[in-house]
């Protein structure tokens, strides 16, 4: 039987053969602390990553068997509105009762409160693979993850209040986005008041374009400063749909992800909690959960360049022409080719960087505990900056693979795939939001533009520079190095000119050029070890990196202060 | 009520997407050719087991499955879905067992393990054999009401099943008293997916046969938990364990004896070309009237 997990042996490899992975177990599991306290709890290193492989299994079984045959008629029901409340279509509810029932909720949850105490990149693993069978499905299903805000930052009633719910296949939203308040969150309007006849906050106002937003468990960013107008005016809250008091008064139709409602909320004096301190909601809270959600999208994006690729390759296979198979002509092959080469590159880069979130996360639940030692403070710091570097480029780059791939497939279909009938035209349409929400792809680059020019990837890029070159790999190593080179002569350009503007236009390229040669590293390594799986993806995410350093080195060298202008609409 | 529910299982080689190795020469399944796999319609029943279990707490389903030392995944693959634990009933003398041994070998050792069962649930046949023959032959043999081509159980109190049956053109209710045994349609609700914390605890779930030669569970990785976790040791049962009588077992116990397999290929040499046209069609259709075909 066909299987999302075990038919990808990439999946397998990138969560397995990382040298972080053994750190990232061990403080998962504290030292595996539970291993007499639960039966389920892993003794070991080898233990706990048998587990994970089982346990994506159970997730690829569901995927292929249930998720994946139900996405073309997910996508043409889409969920329904009926007084104020929403109900999924059919078929997705019947997808997250499997997932319900194969306890795939709550997955990153300590044990305590009945979660499986997965590591975020075990987690990220799962994710992906439930959206290369229906990204819309996915929204909904890894909006578990916002628990993990709770969780941080809620207190130990909340906890025990909320997790076991989750764990349980309660579902949840995060509640941010505003008709005035997208991108820019610091003007969320939504209005928090104490009422203090019954000891408790009370919502009310309006959001919109919130995902899943008739769930069970909302995590809510409102305004409970009266007079305030920015960021530090916001606090976070958590609506319990049981209490009642919050609406949908519409669900958006949309291009893609047609299974996923996104609404339109009123909130009429809805009870709520406080979440964590108050002021404290956009600065500290909504950037952590924005991060976990950043992350899910980057899962998603690579989800969906996977599913690229097996369409793709399915109907180049099958599909005749002049004779032969399509597949068999280079036009064709290098489409294909350029897919599974970002769809690799992609994927690295997503494992590595939920790796490094699970390093900084265990460490900072460990220091809620105990004082942490020196060497885990600096350890923290380390990866707490390299989750925050690597998580704009996850996500940014992989949803912009995600439309190219969803592009590429449609265009390997020919005319057929213009056709509603094949699931291309549905991964084409699921793949456009996300480089939009989360943060668009601009956004992606604001967050990441301070490490370019603070020398945070560079030295990353130094530290990969500085691995023993596989034998056989040097001249790819050269090739790399020479990019780099490339990357800090645009740096100190851009820097030199100390012009605001031109700094801005010139982000995104700089941005590019950072993630293409971080990329190659990844695959590199990947290639070193495993020249089956990733020696052709090495060879051509090269040769396409390589020409995209070079298009954005030649095009910052044209770009000046005064050229500025020319961009300007009147 | 809590109810004592036994699952009759079988492992048995995938023969839904069979290569042009699956079967040997001499005309009998090549089984390493193909991957093992539980029954598709012993999981439907399974399910319908479990479906009881969670509506009458206490209940419990123990899986029986008669095969070599691998067939043990059967029971560790129900355990992830809700069974509470099983046996393998496994010795050379019940090789080669036909459906009468068989039957007879699970009715033994059923009387041995839960003689104060409610249900016997099993899938309707096996997609090995097809024969549907095992579960009836095992309910004459204990003595107790069948249904079989179950769709789905009704209701189970007071000690009596109300279940629907698939039959030609439509579906029937009936009912009976329990102990009973039922065996269930692949039409059937499919069966709930494996669960993860299931999993996590019932993986390392071994029966003695799946030992190496000369090995104990003190020589497997992590042996302490052997010791420590009693459920890791399936239940594990030979001819003898049922005190099974040895000339009704394996192949002396089986009076079928497959005397030779052959490829059926269908010929198109009764075939009949027409047109579409009024006449073809009104001569058709007389010709089938007269044959009693139709009308």
């Amino acid at each position: 039987m066909a299987n999302y997990y075990s038919d990808i042996p990439e999946i397998k490899f990138e969560l397995q053969n990382s040298a972080l992975m053994r750190r990232v177990v061990e403080l998962k599991e504290r030292g595996f602390q539970d291993k007499d306290k639960y039966d389920e709890a892993p003794q070991d290193f080898a233990d706990a990553m048998d587990t994970y492989d089982r346990v994506l299994d159970i997730v690829g079984d569901i995927t292929a068997n249930v998720v994946a045959q139900n996405a073309e008629d997910v996508d043409a029901e889409g969920p329904h509105l009926e007084a104020g409340r929403v109900s999924y279509a059919s078929k997705t509810r019947e997808n997250l009762d499997t997932m319900i029932k194969a306890g795939m909720n709550g997955m990153t949850m300590p044990r305590r409160y009945g979660g499986l105490n997965l590591p975020v990149v075990a987690y990220t693993a799962a994710n992906e693979i439930v959206s290369a069978g229906d990204a819309s499905f996915e929204n909904i299903w890894s909006l578990q993850d916002c628990i993990e805000t709770l969780y941080c930052f809620g207190s130990e009633e909340q906890r025990q209040k909320y997790i076991p719910r989750v764990c349980a296949g309660e579902t949840m939203s995060m509640d941010l986005t505003e008709p005035d308040a997208g991108s820019d969150l610091q003007s969320v309007m939504l209005k928090a008041t104490y009422d203090e006849q019954s000891q408790c906050w009370r919502l009310n106002g309006s959001k919109r374009f919130i995902t899943n937003g008739d769930s069970d468990i909302h995590l809510v960013l409102a305004r409970s400063e009266a007079g305030t107008r920015d960021g530090r005016g916001l606090s976070m809250f958590i609506y319990d749909k049981r209490d009642g008091g919050v609406n949908v008064r519409r669900i958006e139709n949309k291009l893609g992800i047609h299974g996923s409602p996104t609404c339109e909320l009123v909130y009429k004096n809805a009870k709520c909690e406080l979440c964590g301190d108050r002021k404290l909601g956009l600065i500290k809270y909504v950037m952590s959960l924005m991060n976990g959600a950043r992350l899910g999208i980057a899962a998603q994006s690579v989800g969906l360049s996977q599913a690229a690729y097996n369409e793709a390759v399915a109907y180049a296979r099958d599909r005749r022409q002049f004779g032969k198979a399509i597949i068999e002509f280079p036009a064709v092959q290098e489409m294909i080719a350029s897919i599974k080469a970002k769809l690799d590159a992609g994927r690295a880069l997503l494992y590595e960087t939920a790796r490094y979130v699970d390093i900084y996360k265990a460490l900072e639940d460990i220091a809620r505990e105990r004082k942490l030692t020196p060497e885990e403070r600096a350890e923290l710091k380390k990866y707490s900056k390299l989750a925050d570097s690597f998580t704009p480029l996850a996500k940014g780059m992989n949803s912009e693979y995600a439309n190219q791939n969803g592009y590429d497939c449609i265009q390997v279909h020919g005319g057929s795939g213009f056709m509603l009938e094949y699931a291309c035209q549905r991964i084409y349409r699921d793949a456009r939001i996300t480089s939009i929400y989360e943060g668009t792809t601009q956004l992606q680059t604001v967050a990441a533009v301070r490490y370019i020019t603070n020398g945070q990837y560079s030295s990353v890029i130094a530290d990969f520079e500085s691995q023993p070159v596989p034998a056989g790999l040097e001249g790819v190593m050269s090739r790399v190095k020479a990019m780099a080179a490339k990357l800090n002569a645009c740096i100190a350009a851009v820097k030199e000119a100390q012009d605001n503007d031109l700094h801005d236009i010139c982000a995104r390229h700089l941005y590019e050029m950072t993630a293409d040669i971080i990329m190659c590293h990844l695959l590199l390594r990947d290639a070193a070890q495993s020249p089956d799986l990733f020696g052709g993806s090495l060879q051509v995410y090269l040769n396409h990196a390589e020409a995209e350093v070079e298009k954005h080195s030649l095009w910052i060298s044209r770009m000046s202060v005064a050229q500025l202008d020319n961009y300007r609409q009147a | 009520m809590s109810l004592n529910i036994v699952v009759l299982a079988k492992q048995v080689p995938d023969t839904r997407n069979v290569g042009p190795d699956a079967m040997t020469p001499e005309g009998t399944v090549n089984r390493s050719a193909l991957p093992a796999i539980f029954n598709p319609e012993d999981l439907n029943a399974l399910e319908q087991a479990l479906r009881l279990k969670d509506q009458n707490p206490g209940s419990k389903v123990t899986v029986l499955t008669m095969g070599p030392g691998r067939a043990a995944e059967i029971i560790r693959e129900a355990m992830y879905r809700g069974a509470d634990g099983g046996y393998l009933l496994t010795d050379r003398a019940f090789a080669g067992a036909d459906t009468l041994a068989t039957s007879y070998a699970l009715a033994t050792a059923i009387k041995h393990v839960a003689p104060c069962f409610d249900l016997i649930v099993g899938g309707r046949q096996a997609i090995d054999g097809d024969t549907a023959q095992v579960g009836p032959q095992v309910a004459e043999k204990l003595g107790v009401n069948q249904i079989t081509y179950t769709e789905e159980i009704l209701s189970c109190q007071d000690g009596r099943i109300t279940a629907t049956r698939h039959i030609d053109g439509g579906v029937e209710t009936v009912e009976s008293p329990l102990p009973c045994v039922l065996t269930v349609n692949g039409s059937a609700a499919p069966c709930r997916p494996r669960n993860a914390k299931l999993v996590m605890r019932f993986k390392r779930c071994k029966a003695p046969m799946e030992l190496e030669k000369d090995t104990t569970f003190a020589d497997l990785p992590y042996a302490d938990q052997y010791e420590k976790k009693a459920y890791l040791r399936l239940g594990q049962l030979s001819c003898a364990d049922v005190n099974a009588d040895l000339q009704q077992c394996g192949l002396a116990g089986s009076p079928t004896k497959v005397k030779a397999v052959e490829n059926i290929v269908f010929k198109a040499k009764e075939s009949k070309v027409m047109t579409g046209s009024d006449e073809d069609i009104n001569a058709l259709v007389r010709e089938l009237l007269a044959s009693h075909t139709i009308g």
